[in-house]
Order: structure tokens, then sequence, then C-alpha cells
């Protein structure tokens, strides 16, 4: 099946190389190519799936031997930005799916706006996230070996920040995507002005991609503080007023100086507290001898509590990667839509990029519960 | 959206807008379930044990959904099914063998303290 | 009804092939060819073989004497652990797949390429720019003394080039993740016309089951790497006691794909066995299906032993237990396959030149090998035997007695493929009796001191141990002498050896019936479909002084078969 078969059937091959540029000189038939291509990403997935089982198996087994510390941990996300992410997500693979029937059908034009919004949906992924971590690294909530709990905020010392009451490490999160798009329009415009409009429709494409990015961050922001609420005065000040510090159990305990200092300024809008609506009972503050869930006094967590923050940086930072490369395989792809590549007997590499973006879904349907809903 | 199907393909395999949108809100629906159960699953009296399974359930089921129709499974051939799947074994059998034997060290890990190394206790 | 101009045409030797049908060194660096491919990785594991190699001698140097201080203990554990690490990532996992593999696998199919051709460049590039991060640990200054399985804490806590290393073996496993996909994918995919399964001949089985492991252990190994240079730049806290981390936890993770990994080392070898002994033997193996069943079996009960390298590491004594149960269970498809070859060597036509010296060598050296590892997954015994020369010696007979034996083989076997030129058959049989000699003498006399209770890794020892250490380097320079011999018997026949035929020995599979060296596109014509290993399949022509299918054949000159086909 594999060799060129005898004269019979050369006129056959005759044809199909024709118009069938894209298939490669090794394989005799676009089904050949389709269905090895096929295979070949399923197994790709394979290995993405026993790639991610390392970190699932570290999850497992610190959750059986320290329950403690997962049930302590799961108060500092928020599960309403998550469901979010995952919502987002699933529409995305929506439209992947439905950018891979329109490719399947010939229709370019319909794909590459399908592929579009699959960028966009991915991006604004990436700003909730970004929300989510700028938000954990204000309250010192890193990995195991600096993980260093505060509930009193650094005041913003950017001029964004500063204007619209967010976290420095959000803006710092924010530059790259916000030169990419200056970089997207220019290169858009020049691209029009030099009269290559494939290129200009492409440029601008990414440009609205990153603009997604954008979207994210600022609906991240905005049900951030609505799910997490604006806390009265008089808790924040009394939070103020106990700089607690948890600190890697192998270090001594840090003065409390630079805590008072802080602690004057502690007057962040809503980024602090936790989400109190959804367990009832409010309780007064913290610092008390019975233990909060709804903001832990620090020192009374698990000494090892930082460990479920190393597994969940660990595997949301993979997964975005993981997001990131998946960018970039579509833009090639939006790219290709705009040439007019795919036909009914090849849409191959939309078919195949498509599963790889299902599986990145799939990664985070287990991961959302996994992380965010631990009860 | 289901029409002329008859010249493409025999590998060319378009899914009908319909069913993907009912897929889709097949999903929406499961996600704003697992997500209720969560929160609001003490106040209406779920044991809390129940929680993980059930979450786990739900997030299959979520699986179900986008590896059939989503990524075309349900219509695929066999053998790409069967290597996907196998993947799950081997990942199953990864967690499990690891997880019957690291309870065996946690009495020593949590004893483990740097400043003092002398009273390291060994379990036996 | 074929005349003689074909058959000239079709098996001659042909003036454009692939070797010189583009030229300069774009052609080279940029090729989709599988063949030109599988020749650069063949320089490639080469230069690795030969820069551990040195590696080994200057460790056995050190180890002549009970007190040496030709190095200091510090560049011994470097020494030893950059001998194992660039062996194990850089060598023998790619050898036989990615080099041998490459070259013939395609061919064996009747196909023009493998499925991704380009993926298949890459896997190569991959290879240089891991091989080349590995050796930035050495270059860097700062080297390497974990030795090559990375345990921690102490990997964690030590100052050498351990993120360099382990990001090397972490590309190195993308390009042997990416060799593996492709042969599953060809396989699968693109086998000839009416090319059933088990039409495929073993070597093809063997890649094939070796490709399954690939991709599915290799992946672990990636995430294992990636948590441990996290763990040593962020501290995580995973694999750290200070931080509440289990570092056993770091040896099952490293040992679920390692163990697996050393049957992608041996798999391909048993592969290259099957094929040498039945060659050359003119007799079809015997037991095909057991021999095909077993390399499956192999591949899939190699993911369920990995504890038996963690039975004195404190693991629990109910998964030691299942974990040496299942490790004897795994003993059996291996021996299945070498008593199928011994039955395949009875009664057969003995060709006794070097590819066949080196696969008897291996039935000899894999069978010691392999017994001796019962030895260690039986829990009593191997409470004794663990981090001993004992295990030192079980691998190396595996390794080198096993995979280096079968690698020498294969390359020997299908030099004349690949080259149209053959080599010097009296100075490769003497290579191969100084590799076998060197072998012995080397790795024999440590199961001797192993047993005697000398430990592993150390740089220095009791001196009751120093005839066995002596014995030991001795043996290890010839059979450094005998590699060296064999490279240099294959690299002037490459370009000075007497030209020969498509198939010398009358060998059924496939890639015989392209010319040698083959177009570009492997066949001009389609390959006549036979059984593997249906001899009679070939008969000889005289005016073109080699074997080529009935079919082809002139029909006055042909005898009939004594046998008939092979259902």
């Amino acid at each position: 099946m594999a060799v060129a078969d005898s004269h019979d059937t050369h006129d056959d091959h005759h044809d199909l190389h024709d118009h069938g540029e894209f298939i490669a000189h090794h394989f005799d038939s676009a089904e050949q190519q389709f269905d090895s291509g096929k295979l070949g990403i399923w197994l790709f997935l394979v290995t993405e799936v026993l790639f991610f089982s390392g970190l699932f198996v570290a999850y497992s087994l610190y959750r059986t031997n320290n329950p403690v510390v997962f049930e302590q941990a799961h108060v500092f996300l928020n599960k309403y930005l998550g469901g979010l992410n995952t919502i987002v997500l699933l529409f995305s693979s929506l439209t992947m799916a439905l950018g891979v029937r329109s490719a399947q059908l010939g229709r370019n034009k319909n794909c590459s706006i399908y592929i579009l919004i699959t960028m966009v949906c991915a991006t604004m992924f990436l700003g909730v996230k970004a929300v989510e971590y700028s938000h954990k690294w204000d309250m010192g909530i890193l990995v195991r070996s600096a993980f260093d709990l505060t509930y009193t905020h650094p005041v913003p010392t950017t001029e964004i920040g500063k204007s619209l009451h967010i976290s420095d490490y959000l803006v710092y999160l924010c530059v790259i995507p916000a030169l990419l798009i200056a970089g997207f329009v220019v290169a858009s415009v020049i691209s029009k002005l030099i009269n290559k409009n494939m290129l200009a429709k492409f440029m601008m494409a990414m440009a609205i991609t990153v603009g997604g990015y954008f979207l994210g961050v600022g609906i991240g922001v905005i049900f951030m503080n609505a799910t997490e609420g604006e806390t009265g005065s008089s808790h924040a000040s009394a939070i103020a007023e106990q700089p607690l510090r948890l600190l890697a159990s192998t270090q001594d305990d840090h003065s409390a100086d630079d805590h008072n200092k802080a602690a004057g300024d502690s007057k962040h809008d809503g980024e602090h507290a936790h989400n109190e609506e959804h367990f009832g009972a409010h309780a007064a503050n913290g610092g008390e001898a019975s233990f909060d869930a709804h903001h832990p006094d620090p020192s009374k967590l698990d000494r090892d509590i930082g460990i479920f923050f190393s597994i969940y940086y660990c595997m949301t930072g993979l997964h975005a990667i993981h997001i990131i490369a998946g960018i970039i395989a579509l833009g090639w792809l939006y790219w290709r839509s705009l040439l007019g590549h795919w036909r009914t007997d090849y849409f191959g590499p939309v078919d195949y990029v498509g599963l790889y973006w299902h599986l990145v879904d799939l990664i985070w349907i287990y991961l959302f519960p996994l992380l965010y809903l631990i009860d | 959206m289901s029409e002329h199907h008859d010249d493409l393909p025999g590998f060319c395999h378009p899914v009908s807008t319909k069913l993907l949108f009912g897929v889709f809100f097949g999903l929406i629906g499961l996600t704003i379930l697992t997500v209720a159960t969560s929160a609001l699953g003490s106040a209406l009296g779920m044991p809390p044990a129940f929680a993980f399974p059930l979450a786990m359930v739900i997030a299959t089921m979520k699986a179900f959904l986008v590896c059939a129709f989503f990524m075309h499974m349900y219509w695929d051939k066999s053998f790409n099914v069967l290597a996907f799947l196998s993947s799950l074994l081997f990942v199953t059998l990864f967690i499990g063998m690891t997880m019957m034997d690291t309870g065996e060290n946690q009495h020593t890990i949590e004893a483990f303290d740097i400043n003092n190394l002398a009273n390291v206790e060994v379990s036996e | 009804m074929v005349d003689a101009n074909t058959r000239q045409k079709l098996f001659g030797t042909p003036e454009t092939n692939f070797l010189n049908c583009t030229k300069g060194w774009k052609s080279w660096a940029f090729t989709l060819d599988h063949k030109r491919i599988g020749i650069m990785y063949l320089i490639g594991v080469t230069v690795a073989l030969f820069l551990a190699g040195v590696f080994a001698l200057i460790l056995r140097s050190h180890l002549f004497t009970f007190d040496s201080t030709m190095l200091s203990d510090d560049m011994y554990n470097q020494m030893f652990t950059l001998h194992g690490a660039v062996m194990v990532f850089s060598f023998i996992i790619p050898s036989i797949p990615a080099a041998l593999g490459n070259i013939v696998l395609p061919m064996m199919l009747g196909a023009k390429d493998v499925a991704f051709p380009r993926m298949n460049l890459a896997s190569f590039y991959l290879w240089i720019i891991g091989t080349g991060c590995l050796l930035a640990a050495i270059l860097s200054g700062k080297g390497l003394d974990t030795g090559w399985t990375f345990y921690t804490p102490y990997s964690i806590d030590t100052n050498t080039g351990v993120i360099y290393a382990t990001f090397g073996a972490f590309i190195l496993g993308f390009s042997s993740i990416f060799t593996g996909l492709n042969f599953l994918v060809t396989v699968n995919t693109m086998r000839a016309k009416n090319q059933g399964w088990f039409k495929l001949p073993l070597f093809v089985w063997s890649l094939y089951a070796t490709a399954i492991i690939q991709v599915l252990a290799t992946p672990v190994l990636g995430i294992t790497l990636l948590m441990l240079i996290a763990e040593k730049t962020l501290h995580i806290g995973i694999f750290d006691p200070k931080y509440g981390g289990d570092p056993v936890l770091f040896q099952h993770f490293f040992w679920f794909y390692s163990h697996p990994a050393v049957y992608i080392m041996i798999l391909p070898a048993m592969g290259v066995i099957s094929e040498l002994i039945s060659v050359y033997s003119q007799k079809r193996i015997f037991g095909y299906s057991f021999i095909a069943f077993s390399s499956v079996a192999i591949a899939l009960l190699g993911f369920l032993v990995w504890g038996h390298h963690m039975f004195t590491s404190g693991q629990s004594l109910v998964v030691t237990l299942i974990f040496s149960a299942i490790t004897f269970t795994v003993a059996i498809p291996s021996a299945v396959k070498v008593f199928n070859w011994l039955a395949t060597l009875y009664k057969g036509s003995i060709l006794l030149n070097t590819p066949m010296c080196y696969a008897l060598s291996f039935i000899f050296l894999f069978g010691i090998g392999g017994l001796t590892g019962l030895f260690l997954g039986a829990l009593s015994t191997d409470i004794h035997l663990h981090d001993t020369y004992f295990v030192v010696a079980h691998f190396h007979f595996v390794m080198v007695g096993g995979t280096l034996t079968a690698l020498l083989g294969g390359v020997f076997h299908w030099w004349p493929k690949i080259w149209g030129r053959m080599y010097n058959d009296f100075l490769g049989r003497v290579g191969c009796f100084l590799v076998f000699s060197g072998f012995n003498l080397t790795f024999f006399p440590q199961f001797v001191m192993g047993s005697r209770g000398m430990p592993r890794r150390y740089a220095s020892y009791d001196p009751e141990f120093q005839a066995f250490h002596q014995l030991s380097t001795v043996g290890a320079f010839v059979l450094g002498v005998g590699i060296l011999l064999s490279f240099v018997v294959l690299v002037y026949a490459a370009f000075r050896g007497p030209r020969c035929s498509s198939n010398p020995f009358r060998a059924a599979s496939l890639e015989w019936q392209s010319s040698s060296p083959p177009d570009f596109h492997n066949f001009t014509q389609t390959p006549v479909l036979t059984d593997p290993y249906d001899f009679e399949s070939q008969v000889y022509d005289e005016e073109l002084d080699t074997y080529i299918p009935r079919e082809f054949a002139n029909p006055e000159k042909v005898a009939p078969r004594k046998e008939p086909v092979h259902i």
C-alpha cells in the first residue's frame, strides 16, 4: 500500500497529485496521510497524559497523606474564578470543534473565525489566571519553601496599580501582553501600508487574541471583587492589628517590624478578605483561639500547607504552558485558514490541533475539581 | 447544517452543529452542578465523604462528553481509542502502586526536623 | 516473466543511490530520508559510545589498585556518573531503534519512508541538543556526581551540574518519544499491501513493542526531571524532606520510566538477533508467534516491576513482595525467546560469519545476564547483592553483552545493504572474539566480587578484591580494542570494501530486495511480498551473483522448491 502501485492505478495517482499537493510524497493517498496523522496525534496525547500523570500522582499522594493541608489550603482558591475559567475553556472547545467542522467542509473563512474565537478564549483563560496568581503572590502564597502568608497586602507602587487599585504583580504580568498587542497592531498597520493584506489580517487577529488576555484580566478582577466582597473597615483594621506570619517551619521567626509598617496601610479593596458569603456564618475576625475557616490564623495552619501550593503552581503552571503552546499552534492554523488551505480531503492539521486543544480542556476538567472544589 | 455529505471522502466526517452545541450545554450544566454541590453541599446535608467522589464522577462525565463528541472518539477507529484509554490504565497503575507504598514513609517525614537531626525516628 | 535487463536494473548495483543522489552538507543536515537520518544517528551514538567508553577506561584504570590516587574521590564520582548518564541516555537507548531501526524499518515494510520524516529529523536534532546539554554539565566545570540515577536528596543539595544534565536527559527523552511515535504510526499505516501483522519480520515486532514503551514511559521521566529541577531551583517541597517532601517518591517516579527503559534497550536487540539467527541458519525462525507475542508481553510486564530497584530503599513490604513476584514472570518471555533461537539453530545450515558470531555471543551473554537478574529479583538475595558489583555485572551483561553485541551484529549484517560494500569478515570475527573475551574478563570477576561484598561506586576498596579488579581492568582494555577494531573494519568497508550485491546472504525480508545501496525511494519496483523467513523464496542468480525472489528469476535456471511455502 505504501509503494507506488503498477501502472493501472497510475492515472488515479496523477489526478490525486494534481490538486493533491498536500499529500506528502511518502504517502499513497489522502486517506493514508489522514489516518497516519490521526494515530500520530492520539499517541502524542498519550504522552501528554503520562506527562501530567506525574503531577496527578504527586497530588494523590500528598492529599492522602496530608488531608489537613488540603482542607486548610482550599479556602485560598476562588472557585468562582475557577468555574469561570472552566466555562471559558469549554466554550473554546466548542468553537474548536466547530472550526474542525468548517475545515472539513472546506469553509476556510468560517474556520478562521472559529479559530480566532478559540484563541481569544485561551488568552482570556490566561488573563483570569494572572489575576489569581498575582492575588496569591500579594498574600505571600508561594511554593512550599517560600510560603509566607500575610493578610496585609502590599501597597501598589506602580502608577497603574495605584490608580486602578490592582496589585503590582498583576501589572508586571501585563507588561509582555501589552508589548505584544502594541507590536501586533503596529505590524498590522505596516503590513496594510505595504499592501500585504493577508499579513495585516493575521497581525490584527493576533492583536485581538492578546486583547483577550486583558479582557480576562478585567473580568477576573471584577469577579474577584464581587465574590470576595469588600470587607467592612472594622474587619480590615482588626486584621491589620495582628500582623501574624507563618514562615517555613525550618526558619526562625522574623521580627514583625516590616509588618507593623504595612499594617498601617492595609486598605485594599476586596483583595484580602476571603469568601465569606458562601460559608454562612460570618466569623468575626482572625486571631481567636478557634480555627476560622474563612481567613485562617496563619500560625494555626499546618506546617506543610505550602505543599498544596507547590502542587497547585506546578499543575496550573504546566497547564498554562500547554495553553500557550496551543495558542501558537492555533495561530499557525489561523494563518493557513487565511490562505485557504483546508478542503474536504485535507483538513488534518485542524483536526489534530483540535484534539490537542480538547486534551488541554480535558486536563482542566480534572484540575478544577481537584484543586478548587475540595471541601 | 448536515447537508451534502455524500460527496465527502470516507475519512471526512463532520459532526452536526446541533450535536456540538448540545454537548456544550451539557458540559455547562455539569460544571454548574459540580460547583453548586461543592459550594452548597454541606448546607444541603451532603455527607462530606461524598464530595470528592461526586466531583470525580461529574468530571468523568464531562470528560466522556469531550472525548466522545468533541474529540470524535465515538466514531473513531477503535485502535486510537484503545491507545488513549490504555494510557489511563498505566496512569492508574502508577498511582496505585506508588500510593500503596508512600504511606510507609509519612511518619518519618513528619517527624523530620532539620534543626534536630539527632532525634530522627525511623518507623519500623 | 522478467528479462535479464530488468533484473540488472532492479538488483544490480545502481549508479545513483541514496548516498550520492544529492551532495553537500546541507543535503544531509536537512535531509528527510530515513536512511540518511539513521546514518547520522549511527555516527552520533558511536561518538557517545567512545566518549562514555573513555570514561569507563579511566574508571577501570583508577580501580586497578585498591588505594589508587589516580583520581580524587570527587573525580571518581563524576566519572562513573557521566559514564552512566552518557551511555544510558545518549548511546544505548537510541542506538538500535534510532540508528538501525530508522534505516531498516521502512524498507522491511516496503515503504518509502517513515510516517513523519520531519519528526524523524527533529528527533535527531533533539538528540544532538540533549547530548550537548548533558555534556554541558562537564564543560561548565561543575561536573556531575549524583550517579546516573540522580537520587534525591543528594541531587537537590549538590552544587554540580545537575540541572544541565537533567535538562539534557529531558530533551533526549523527547528525541526517544518522537522516534517511538513515528515507528508506531509507520507500522500501523504504512505496511505493504497484504502484509499482515504475522508477515512482519520479528525486528519490526520488537521495534513496535519498544515504541510502545517509549511512548508510555518516557513522558514520566520528563515530568520527574522537571520536578527535580523545580525542587532544586524553587524548593517546591516534593522530594526534599526539609520541606515535607518524600525522597523515596523520586525513586518511584524515576524507576517507573527507567525500568521500562531497560526493555527499550533490550527488545530491539532481541529483534536483531531473531533476524541474524534465522538468516545465518537459513532456517525459518522457530515459534514466530511466540517470539512476537513475547516482545509485547515484555513491554507490558516491564511496567509492573519498577520497585525491584527499591527493595532496600524503605519500600513497604506488601509492595516489595508484589514487585518481586512479577519480576519473576517477566523473565519468562525472555526465556521463551532464547529457547526459540536455540531451536532455530538446530539442524540449520550455519554460516559462521561476523554477525552470526555476535548473535551466538548474545545468546550466551544475555543468558547469563538474564539469569543473574533473577538473583536480584529474589528479595532475600537482593538484600545482600543490592549496590554491589553483582548488580553492575548483571546490567553490563545485559546491556553490553546484550544490546551492544546485538548492535554490532546488526550493523555488520546490514552494512552491505547500506553501502553496497562488504566488510572484511576475518577481521570482523577477530573483533568479535576480542569483544567477547574482553567483555567476559571484565565483568565475570565482578559477579564474584559482588557476591563477596564489594560495593559499587566506591573509589577505593579492601585489598582482598584487588585481583578481581585487575582482571576486570585488563578485560576492559581488551574490550575497548575489540570495539575499536570493529569500528575500523566497518569504516574501511564503507569506503573501500569490495562491492557486493543486493542480497549476499539469501535473506528474505523486503529490504534485501532493494539494491545495495538502496535507491532514494528505497524500491524502484514494488517488492514481492514473501514470508520474511521463507528463504527458499530467494534463488541464486549467477549473472548478478546475488539472491533474488523466484518471481524475478530466470525460470530455466531455477531449481524447484524443496519445502512448500509456509502458511
